[in-house]
């Protein structure tokens, strides 16, 4: 180790000379070794835990959304050809391909989002924050297998850039930077991640492969549509096609333990988010009507069971990795119960009576990311109210 | 810990059967009165989480005793154990003008060097309030008078006589005479910096009458000196100081007890004309700021004083023996070869008191704890109000992915590591940062630290961009430093937040 450690100091740039590889050093050798700086002023102990900590557990949280993402991607691909198509045959084959498409995908993600994290922290003289780990890691689990790359790319930069270095880096972010580059990529290239054709990987121009989510078919014909291409079962365990990593919700709901467990992430907003999710599906069943062969491909949308809507899309994934974002979601305990409990409702709204595109977590979140300061702002003032309040009684 | 595994592996096995659950179910639910009645219920659910939930709850009341839910103990390594060493003393004491906070920092020193003094006799004082007098601790000659940074007085060092002799003091009635005379016999005397001020901690100031006095007769900090082991034998000596508080204030001398199931000293238990109130919780439970906001939080309406209870047993010895007695017990704790309690005098010079006790190395020599105290060298000397030394190891050391492998215990609030769910192990302590300053990221975490009805991330940032009015509504007047000192040990983007929080007090205290 300290021959190690000695290499490191032989190697490392000169900060006057080259800043931007000094910074580079600097980020790779404090994920390699954590610094021998002692505490200055105010505490003289500090807790063993950091934003890197922190950041890992979030990407440990999510490791089995990828393993299962990268079968997935394979499963679908041989399974529309016609070979493997059973789920236990061929796992090699549907793990080797599907790593061959997330990986250029990651690899992508992360050189656009860290280089330019680089180039900034050089140009500010601070050190390389750890933000974009978690965000470059959550990007490829909600793009469609087959995204092309430079479309990814310049998402990336838009979000990178005007969604995060704008506001002064990791912390004063105010939009979720992973969601923020998938909704580029939603609202510049919508045929490239929403429709029919782009969750199954490999298959453009093979005749009578159809790649529907079961949200695409709900929309149209209701539960009763949805269950004619796949099983409850398939949805819950996730072998439908879908974003890469979004499909699987034991292992979302394991990964969201995972973070609840550790205290990573907020289970306030999580539970807030499923009763809110689950209040408006409620609504929508009781207010559905009587469902007859005509009935308008909504109306059966609204009728399917409220407790089905957490089987399709990506609500669980939402819930536990996007929504939890602790920069862009409320700050205070009372804003968490309501920001999620407002995705919650918001978002299946939206899924629902969005006549285009029938998934609603990414704009709901945003939405709320932008209200969240205001939901604390109430919050806040109540407290500020409450003391006031109390300074008038003592007077 | 075994009920929380319990709880989430039933909830893990409930979440992976739901699915055959519903299986069994309709598959379309258009129409019909029970969704309503669902969404309902659901909606209810909701209110009641937030209601329970969102809040910064942090009081329960068991009784007469104040439950404080929030905190966290730190057991570090090296507790003082009690028994009283008369062997250690220290030669030189000093007086240090940076302990005041709120002071001008050349204060007009009357003595020269060379010149006796006796406990008692006035060594500074303050240009801007002429009538606080600053007090020597001991007999002795002034042997230096340090300056600091732009001719600021550091510190003046007196050695001490071998038998430290008070100066004389006339009787005083407290019963019989008013106030205003009491007042100006404390100011005389030299013990008036002992009472301190809140909002800002600062000395007291004598034209005004706080509406209450408090006194915190529990120290939960890591380390801390046990002060109903301190009190022993000073029972009338703290009594007649409480008695002397009394006087002070129009409201109450409220006297905070430890609720936590321990032994609890006679002199606390059974002090009388006074209004005790338990309070059970871990650290910060003991800080008088904390009590104080569970009793009649502070404003600029409703300013508290307070006193350190070694504090007020040197006042009440001085109006029972006519005597300037400060001597101290103080707990000599940590990384040192025999932890224990040492017998000497306020402002004890921090390397006589370790004389033979360092082991070889580098460490951190710390007077007060390791939270809120000050870092000092062999050559220093202890902080006016502090009764603890606390020695750790430095932590100038690279640790190989040290984030994600520790290789070592340290202590942690933090879930993500197994000591995190071990609360009351002990473990040793280095000044190691463990990390990087980031910007604030996480939020809830302050929370979890302070028990105190307070936002304390809103509070900092409103200092950050200097938002008085922010400040003031956010309770600025109700925290000092070490209030907030755990949040800073827990916090995951190592923010300063004491120096912080003193910048926005500073603020506050100029606009006043």
């Amino acid at each position: 180790m300290k021959g190690l450690l000695n290499f490191f100091h032989k190697i490392e740039p000169d900060k006057e000379k080259s800043p931007f590889l000094h910074t580079v050093f600097d980020g790779f050798f404090t994920f390699l070794f954590v610094p021998n700086h002692v505490t200055a002023k105010g505490v003289h102990v500090r807790d063993r835990m950091d934003l890197k900590r922190l950041m890992i557990f979030v990407v440990l949280a999510m490791m089995g959304c990828y393993v299962f993402g990268a079968y997935n991607i394979g499963h679908h691909h041989f399974a529309a050809l016609g070979e493997y198509t059973q789920l236990g045959e061929g796992i090699g084959p549907k793990l080797w391909y599907g790593l061959l498409k997330i990986l250029p995908i990651l690899i992508v993600t992360m050189a656009v989002g860290l280089g330019i994290e680089f180039y900034y922290a050089s140009r500010k003289g601070h050190g390389i924050e750890e933000g974009f780990i978690v965000s470059g890691m959550l990007i490829p689990l909600i793009m469609p297998p087959d995204l092309p790359l430079w479309m990814l790319g310049l998402a990336v930069v838009f979000a990178v850039i005007l969604g995060k270095e704008a506001f002064g880096g990791t912390g004063m972010n105010i939009l979720n930077v992973a969601l923020l580059t998938r909704v580029f990529v939603f609202f510049a290239y919508p045929t490239y991640i929403s429709g029919d054709e782009v969750w199954i990987s490999g298959v453009a121009g093979v005749d009578g492969v159809t790649g529907a989510t079961p949200l695409a078919l709900a929309a149209k014909g209701g539960w009763e549509a949805v269950t004619q291409v796949y099983s409850a079962s398939d949805m819950w365990w996730g072998f439908i096609p879908g974003s890469i990593g979004e499909t699987s919700k034991p292992l979302i709901i394991l990964g969201a333990l995972f973070l609840i467990f550790t205290r990573v992430a907020s289970w306030r907003i999580m539970i807030s988010m499923v009763l809110g999710a689950a209040f408006v599906g409620m609504l929508m069943n009781g207010f559905a009507p009587e469902i007859t062969a005509d009935t308008a491909g909504v109306f059966k949308f609204m009728a399917v069971p409220w407790y089905y809507q957490f089987y399709m899309g990506s609500f669980l994934f939402a819930m536990a990795f996007m929504a939890t974002d602790p920069v862009t979601a409320s700050g205070t305990n009372k804003g968490k119960w309501i920001y999620g409990f407002l995705i919650g409702s918001i978002g299946m709204v939206i899924r629902i009576i969005n006549p285009a595109y029938p998934e609603g977590w990414m704009l709901a979140i945003l939405l709320l990311n932008v209200f969240a300061p205001t939901i604390d702002h109430f919050v806040v003032e109540g407290n500020m109210k409450r003391r006031a309040k109390r300074a008038e009684a003592i007077a | 810990m075994r009920k929380n595994i319990a709880r989430w592996s039933n909830l893990i096995l409930l979440s992976l059967f739901a699915n055959s659950i519903f299986a069994q179910a309709d598959t379309s639910a258009s129409g019909g009165g029970m969704n309503l009645l669902y969404a309902l219920v659901v909606l209810i659910l909701f209110i009641l989480g937030m209601r329970f939930f969102g809040t910064s709850k942090v009081l329960k009341k068991d009784g007469n005793t104040i439950v404080l839910t929030k905190g966290q103990d730190l057991h570090l390594e090296g507790a003082a154990e009690k028994a009283v060493n008369e062997n250690v003393q220290s030669k030189t004491f000093a007086v240090r003008p940076p302990d005041f906070f709120n002071i001008s920092p050349i204060p007009k020193v009357v003595v020269a060097v060379g010149e006796e003094v006796k406990a008692g006799d006035t060594l500074f004082f303050d240009k801007k309030r002429p009538e606080i007098k600053y007090a020597s601790p001991v007999s002795g000659e002034v042997v230096a008078i340090n300056r600091g940074a732009k001719r600021s007085i550091s510190e003046v060092i007196i050695l001490a006589d071998k038998e430290v002799q008070s100066r004389s003091y006339d009787a005083f009635d407290l019963n019989g005479e008013s106030r205003e005379a009491l007042v100006n016999y404390l100011l005389d005397s030299g013990v008036w910096p002992y009472l301190r001020q809140r909002p800002y901690n600062i000395v007291a100031d004598p034209a005004t009458t706080p509406s209450n006095i408090f006194v915190s007769t529990f120290d939960t900090a890591p380390l801390a000196p046990d002060l109903s082991f301190v009190v022993e034998g000073q029972e009338d000596a703290f009594q007649k100081g409480l008695d002397v508080l009394g006087k002070l204030t129009d409201g109450s001398v409220y006297l905070g007890i430890d609720g936590r199931g321990g032994k609890v000293a006679g002199a606390f238990a059974d002090a009388s004309g006074v209004e005790k109130q338990a309070f059970n919780g871990k650290h910060p439970a003991g800080n008088v700021g904390v009590q104080i906001h569970h009793i009649s939080p502070v404003n600029n309406n409703n300013i508290a004083w307070t006193a350190g209870v070694q504090e007020v047993i040197t006042i009440g010895k001085l109006f029972l023996n006519q005597q300037f007695d400060a001597s101290r017990l103080v707990a000599v704790a940590g990384e040192v070869n025999n932890p224990h309690y040492v017998r000497t005098f306020q402002g004890a010079n921090v390397g006589d008191l370790l004389e033979g006790n360092l082991n070889d190395g580098s460490y951190r020599l710390i007077s007060g704890d390791v939270l809120s105290g000050k870092k000092k060298d062999k050559a220093h000397f202890m902080g006016f109000f502090d009764d603890q030394i606390t020695v750790i190891t430095e932590g100038h050391y690279f640790e190989m992915l040290g984030w994600l492998l520790p290789q070592t215990k340290r202590p942690t609030v933090s879930k993500t590591f197994f000591g995190g769910f071990m609360p009351s192990r002990t473990v040793k302590a280095d000044t190691n940062m463990h990390g990087e300053k980031r910007a604030f990221v996480v939020s809830g975490q302050y929370e979890d630290m302070l028990p105190m009805d307070i936002y304390p991330q809103y509070l900092l940032k409103s200092i950050i961009v200097g938002d008085f009015e922010k400040m003031e509504g956010l309770g600025i007047y109700e925290v000092v430093e070490e209030d907030l000192a755990l949040c800073e040990f827990a916090c995951t983007s190592k923010q300063p937040l004491q120096n912080i929080l003193r910048q926005g007090l500073n603020e506050m205290i100029e606009q006043s």
